[in-house]
């Protein structure tokens, strides 16, 4: 099924937002030029293809609403057949009770982001100092 | 960027906040990926070969029921190669794939065994509670070193 050589992995995009909506991720992705397959699910997106491109497409997913999309890894694809419940004869696949379980505290999770990013801003990026005036003269004067 | 064994393993909540902080999750997700993917291994829904009570041996006595030493095989390299743990306690949903009792206390008990970093926070189940949860996890995974990115 996954290539051989190909370093293939499934993400599972889990989002709790008020702002961005599955469908909403899902079109992201799908506007993404890389060569990904998507499956869309109650709770979010699994996007499964090259390891390189699956993290560009979540990354970008990532950041529509940052503290409140969850991403995490998924050992099987999108309908392999040991997971998969339409080839099991129905009910949910194995690991999905844990899923949700965690997807109802994902709330309290995202707030908590929230507080401790406002709590703890990011540090700010140095810009480089300016140039004192001698020195752009000089430069003005060496160019001509 | 520190290698980070999370417990339970498979979390989606650890596994993402870890990533978050810029480290690597150590999680079941990547170790089951490896094997589903690796040829000989492909005989549904059995995922676990006779080879691999055998390597559980190394975390596990004999006597220990082979699905514990079975899932120690995956388990107990990580933890291993860890070099920081976080471990949440009181988790209700350690059940289904991560439904052993057995193998959560050995797991446990082998990550705290090593010398290493290691966080131990409750799962949160109020606003207070993830607060302190989130809070916890940032600071222990911002005071671990980034450094090996060469």
């Amino acid at each position: 099924m996954s290539g051989e050589d190909v370093d293939e992995i499934t993400k599972i995009v889990v989002i709790d937002s008020d702002s961005v909506l599955p469908s909403d991720a899902a079109m992201k992705i799908y506007e993404s030029d890389v060569d990904i397959t998507i499956k869309e699910t109650c709770f979010g997106t699994m996007v499964t293809g090259p390891r390189d491109s699956v993290e560009k497409v979540v990354a970008e997913v990532r950041a529509l609403d940052p503290n409140h999309v969850f991403v995490k890894q998924r050992g099987f694809p999108p309908g392999d057949e040991r997971r998969c419940r339409a080839s099991r004869g129905g009910g949910p696949r194995p690991g999905f009770h844990y899923l949700r379980n965690e997807v109802a505290t994902l709330p309290i999770i995202s707030r908590a982001l929230d507080e401790y990013e406002a709590y703890n801003p990011a540090e700010k990026k140095e810009s480089p100092d300016k140039i004192s005036p001698s020195k752009l003269k000089d430069i003005i004067e060496s160019e001509l | 960027m520190a290698k980070i064994f999370i417990y339970p393993t498979n979390s989606l909540i650890l596994s993402d906040l870890v990533e978050r902080f810029g480290h690597k999750p150590l999680a079941m997700m990547e170790k089951i990926r490896e094997k589903i993917t690796t040829v000989g291994v492909d005989s549904p829904p059995i995922n676990i070969t006779p080879e691999d009570p055998k390597h559980g041996l190394k975390y596990a006595a004999v006597e220990v029921p082979a699905g514990v030493r079975g899932r120690m095989s995956i388990v107990g390299p990580q933890i291993d190669e860890a070099e920081a743990a976080i471990i949440v306690l009181d988790s209700a949903s350690a059940f289904g794939c991560m439904g052993c009792a057995r193998t959560n206390e050995l797991t446990k008990f082998l990550a705290r065994q090593r010398d290493i970093p290691r966080l131990e926070v409750k799962y949160p189940r109020t606003e207070e509670e993830g607060k302190d949860f989130v809070y916890q996890i940032a600071e222990f995974l911002k005071s671990l070193p980034k450094e090996d990115e060469e």
